[in-house]
């Protein structure tokens, strides 16, 4: 795929090859399978004038359309496996390395030696590849995780097993079997998950157990585990022990030895909720409000910890700084302090050691409030920095290299980002328009701002929701500076939907299919906009982009604290649950996040320009290389 | 709204309207008989035939707003018929040679030599645009790179303000622009080896506007099988090439053309293919829901295609593509890529209006509002695949290309 793009640098629409087949083969001609040559001869005979620089190029006839992407159909034959010689039970036998670079492969599509010597046989070549890559997946989840050697045992059963079944088995009974192995997988992987906490005694472990296929009813058992916690160990860890085991950004927090050895290592004791709802137990949770007096006794205990950085988690922790754009700039700031003041320790080299040190930062961070996409995308830029760093510069030219890099990237990537995309919004906005918003979008109030500036007239609707209710900061902002605004609740954002010409939104990220990942709420504006037809455009900087996809709202999220929800400030009146926070039938859930579908959205509003959802990808591709680079 | 500009240029050029409008007639007189007066009995004939005053009687009483665009696509609508295509080509006197003249004198003007370039009835309006930036190359006294530059910037920025309303004449300046300053002829030291390469470039584009319909003839033949009807709204070139490829690969298929009013493109249109011998049909405008049952598939072409995927087209367009849609129809867009322009409109009004004259062949009362838009947006949702020069496209895909261009 890359090099489809490499003649695009010199921008000449002639040289523009058309059809379908991609000009990246160089090893079209010999392809590696003697049947996907012999049974395509339309696509391997384009192929080689793919190179030329002839602009009428006619794709081959349709109903070879499956065949006209030869990446796919040689992959098809690379990973075909004949039943008959070539049974699951063997492919087992690949040491790990192999098989989990063999998808990878795949996917570049270069051809493997093993794969291409294969005899390829007489079965439908999608359909084997399709059946080959789940197990081939499955072994590269597992060979992630350090397997113990007990698993290793298991598995050679597992082969026992499967070994007389391989004769004759027609492709449903394969893949039952396929099922079958993978969860025997599953268990065996949560075994060796916890064949460390066994071997250390603690008793949490057969609770574990016990909990692991009852969980639907496991509140008890959750509690159970939650009580007899794990020996403590002081925070003062080094900091290369807290890097080792740094969670996970998105760690499943249902896995509850997993969540154990989280716990082990946090500086932060967050006590977890007691209720929490089923759909959500993979996030973390914990109670609100108990844990910053400790920490914030702790202060002097944690020598690692550099102010800075703990200054920042404390204020993520407290809900001071909130908000995408915000929490990123204080957290580089943050990196930006720790760069001034670092000093290579002696026998260390400041590449290694300064990543170290800013992976035990951001697990702080992760503690004291999940990472945002955005924070997650500056952190990979700081690191990729650190790791490009020339070896031969001093520490002092290194260390203002960094801070200059951390510095233009919060220029360029959010201030710069912001005006651009403030200059391509307001071209929109036209007079006696109606604009909606929900929550308090930096981005949008900027825009809103600007267009004030420039004599627009118009007016706007905030929406807002309980409980963080921010559309009354925004609100505030636009007021005194002379905008004509309407505040409502999301509750009437139907009875209001009518009168709205436009909708803009803000955005915590963007994901790869277009998905727009934001404030909890705004997916209910949307939805409610598309079907009244007003259009929605969504303010997004592009360093907020991810290539993550997402689908629901369920499997990455935040949950904040539940308290907000159960309680109404202010309202002694309103006590209806007083006395039901501890029930066990009653779970509060106060999610921070949902998912919008790119269904809902008419445009995203973007430094690169007004783009609609589909291009998110797009720009993911062409910039997040080169912005990772910069 | 702003009125329009285009103002000026519409008073200068009142002649040559007219003119054109005697090529229109004159190429609808000269189909048959029975084809002009379906062409007459449009819904709204019908409730007045009594006062049948003379057809565009009134066109003329409102030469403000004119969207300079959709004069020259009525005139060349006139001439782009075979009949008429050879004795304009001879009428239209090579302006190569008044470009040296032109380059000599200190008043270049480049709308004048745009105007020349687009009297070419088989040019693209952008591609006319093209030619005019190049003779601004040619005619430049600039002795630094820098300074072309800023001259081709300050030319395009007239022709861009000349006529807001085509698409496609702002994406080809930009598209130029774009070569000039992203090019490699900046490597070169030699300023006149630099110069004659860009020259070069605009010539090679000019080719390119004719070789993209071809190509884009070829890449649609797929998808025209035999036995299959296609309807067709509006009078388009690069349709008509695909039509007539099909036709001259034996396939066999039947088109419904729309009336297209005002300008009766669908006339036109009909009377080309039938010359071709492929079976024609012409529907009213607002028949096409009544005949989309028969219809396998909807060829339009585009005056723009945007960011979104959707495109600007003549009217009516949108609403054959949401019946179409409805109805579970292929809607596929013919148009070459230098029509893919950096616009993301989010409605109908979201654009700068074109407007034009529309005569109803009655005296309509001073009270009553015409509705005079030229050209409507159709949204990514309603089509089903683009044909372009750089191959066959979804329309997500356009801002695929157009990001990968412009930044």
């Amino acid at each position: 795929m890359e090099s489809r793009r490499n003649p695009r640098a010199v921008v000449d629409p002639k040289v523009r090859q058309v059809g379908f087949f991609t000009s990246s083969q160089p090893d079209s001609t010999h392809q590696p399978d003697p049947i996907a040559s012999e049974s395509h001869p339309v696509a391997s005979s384009i192929s080689p004038s793919g190179n030329s620089l002839s602009p009428v190029m006619i794709p081959p006839p349709r109903h070879n359309s499956s065949d006209t992407f030869p990446l796919r159909a040689a992959a098809a034959a690379a990973s075909a496996v004949s039943p008959s010689s070539f049974s699951y039970s063997t492919r087992r036998d690949f040491p790990d390395g192999s098989m989990t670079a063999s998808p990878g492969r795949v996917s570049r599509a270069s051809f493997s030696k093993p794969s291409s010597s294969l005899p390829g046989v007489g079965m439908d070549s999608m359909a084997a590849a399709k059946s080959s890559s789940v197990p081939a997946s499955g072994l590269t989840t597992v060979s992630v995780v350090n397997m113990p050697p007990g698993l290793s045992e298991k598995e050679s059963d597992q082969k026992k097993n499967s070994k007389p079944l391989k004769e004759k088995t027609t492709k449903a009974e394969r893949r039952a079997l396929q099922e079958a192995q993978r969860a025997a997988k599953a268990a065996a992987k949560a075994e060796g998950g916890k064949a460390p906490l066994v071997s250390s005694g603690s008793v949490a472990s057969t609770n574990v157990k016990a909990a692991k296929p009852a969980k639907p009813s496991s509140q008890k058992n959750d509690v159970a585990v939650a009580a007899p916690g794990p020996s403590e160990k002081k925070g003062g860890q080094t900091e290369k022990d807290r890097k080792k085991d740094a969670p996970h950004p998105r760690m499943q927090y249902d896995d509850e030895s997993r969540v154990v050895k989280a716990k082990r290592r946090a500086v932060v004791k967050q006590t977890e909720a007691k209720n929490r709802v089923e759909l959500f137990r993979h996030l973390p949770q914990y109670e609100h409000g108990t844990q910053l007096p400790d920490l914030e006794t702790k202060f002097f205990q944690l020598d690692p910890m550099h102010p800075a950085v703990y200054k920042v988690g404390l204020q993520y922790l407290s809900g001071d700084i909130s908000g995408g754009n915000a929490r990123c700039i204080a957290m580089l700031q943050a990196f930006q302090e720790v760069v001034k003041d670092y000093s290579t320790p002696s026998e260390k080299t400041l590449n290694r050691d300064m990543t170290a040190k800013i992976s035990s930062y951001v697990s702080f961070l992760i503690e004291c409030r999940p990472l945002s996409v955005s924070m997650g995308n500056a952190i990979r830029f700081v690191k990729n920095r650190i790791a490009k760093l020339p070896i031969t510069l001093s520490e002092s030219e290194a260390k203002a290299a960094l801070q200059s890099d951390i510095e233009r990237f919060i220029n360029e990537k959010i201030i710069m980002a912001d005006t651009v995309i403030v200059k391509h919004a307001v071209t929109k906005i036209r007079d006696g328009d109606v604009l909606l918003t929900y929550g308090s979008p930096t981005a949008v109030e900027m825009v809103l701002l600007h267009a004030h500036e420039l004599k627009k007239k118009f007016r706007v609707l905030v929406v807002d929701s309980r409980p963080k209710l921010e559309g009354q900061l925004l609100l505030r902002r636009l007021i005194k500076r002379g905008i004509n605004c309407t505040y409502t609740h999301i509750n009437a954002v139907s009875y209001i939907m009518h009168e709205v010409t436009k909708v803009f939104l803000g955005a915590s990220s963007v994901l790869s299919n277009g998905t727009v990942y934001s404030r909890v709420g705004t997916a209910c504006v949307a939805m409610v906009a598309s079907a009244f037809r007003v259009p929605v455009l969504v303010c997004c900087e592009a360093y907020k982009f991810h290539e993550r996809v997402q689908l629901d709202s369920i499997c990455s999220n935040e949950l904040g604290d539940p308290n907000a929800i159960s309680k109404v400030h202010g309202r002694e009146d309103i006590n209806y649950l007083d006395g039901l926070t501890n029930n066990a039938n009653l779970q509060f859930l106060n999610l921070m996040y949902d998912a919008t579908p790119s269904d809902y959205i008419s445009m995203i509003i973007t430094d690169y320009g007004m783009v609609p959802p589909t291009s998110v990808p797009v720009i993911v591709r062409e910039y997040q290389k080169e912005h990772s680079l910069v | 709204m702003g009125l329009l500009t285009g103002l000026m240029d519409f008073l200068e050029k009142a002649d040559g309207n007219s003119s054109s409008r005697n090529f229109l007639e004159k190429a609808t007189e000269k189909n048959k008989k029975n084809q002009k007066s379906m062409w007459r009995r449009s819904a709204s004939f019908i409730l007045d035939r009594s006062s049948n005053s003379p057809p565009m009687a009134d066109t003329t009483q409102n030469p403000d707003a004119i969207s300079a665009y959709y004069q020259t696509r009525a005139a060349h609508h006139g001439v782009i018929t075979s009949d008429w295509l050879a004795q304009a080509q001879a009428a239209v006197e090579q302006p190569d040679s008044s470009v040296s003249d032109l380059g000599a004198e200190k008043s270049f003007n480049v709308i004048d030599e745009f105007n020349g370039w687009r009297k070419q009835p088989d040019l693209a309006e952008a591609v006319a645009a093209i030619r005019a930036m190049a003779a601004v190359i040619r005619a430049s006294e600039a002795t630094t790179m820098m300074e072309l530059e800023i001259e081709l910037k300050k030319a395009s920025d007239t022709l861009k303000s000349w006529d807001k309303t085509s698409i496609s004449l702002t994406a080809g300046c930009d598209l130029f622009i774009r070569y000039v300053t992203r090019t490699s002829a900046l490597e070169y030291e030699d300023f006149n080896s630099a110069k004659s390469r860009l020259l070069e470039r605009a010539e090679k584009f000019g080719e390119i506007s004719c070789k993209a319909r071809k190509i884009i003839a070829m890449l649609s033949q797929d998808f025209i099988f035999d036995g299959c009807t296609i309807l067709v709204h509006g009078l388009s070139r690069v349709v008509l090439e695909v039509l007539k490829t099909a036709a001259q690969n034996n396939k066999l298929f039947r088109v419904l053309c729309t009336e297209g009013r005002p300008d009766g493109t669908g006339v036109l249109l009909s009377n080309e293919l039938s010359k071709l011998d492929i079976p024609v049909k012409l529907l009213l405008d607002s028949a096409v829901a009544y005949s989309m049952d028969e219809v396998d598939m909807v060829f339009v072409g585009a005056d723009g295609i945007v960011e979104s995927g959707g495109i600007i087209n003549m009217m009516g367009t949108y609403q054959i593509a949401l019946v179409a849609h409805s109805m579970n129809k292929p809607v596929y867009v013919a148009a070459e890529s230098y029509k893919f322009a950096r616009l993301y409109p989010l409605d109908q009004k979201d654009m700068a209006p074109a407007l034009r004259p529309i005569e109803f062949g009655v005296k309509i009362p001073a009270k009553v509002e015409v509705e005079r838009s030229a050209r409507d947006y159709t949204p990514p949702q309603y089509l089903t695949l683009l044909f372009t020069d750089l191959g066959v496209l979804s329309p997500s895909v356009v801002s695929d290309e157009l990001i990968q261009l412009y930044l």
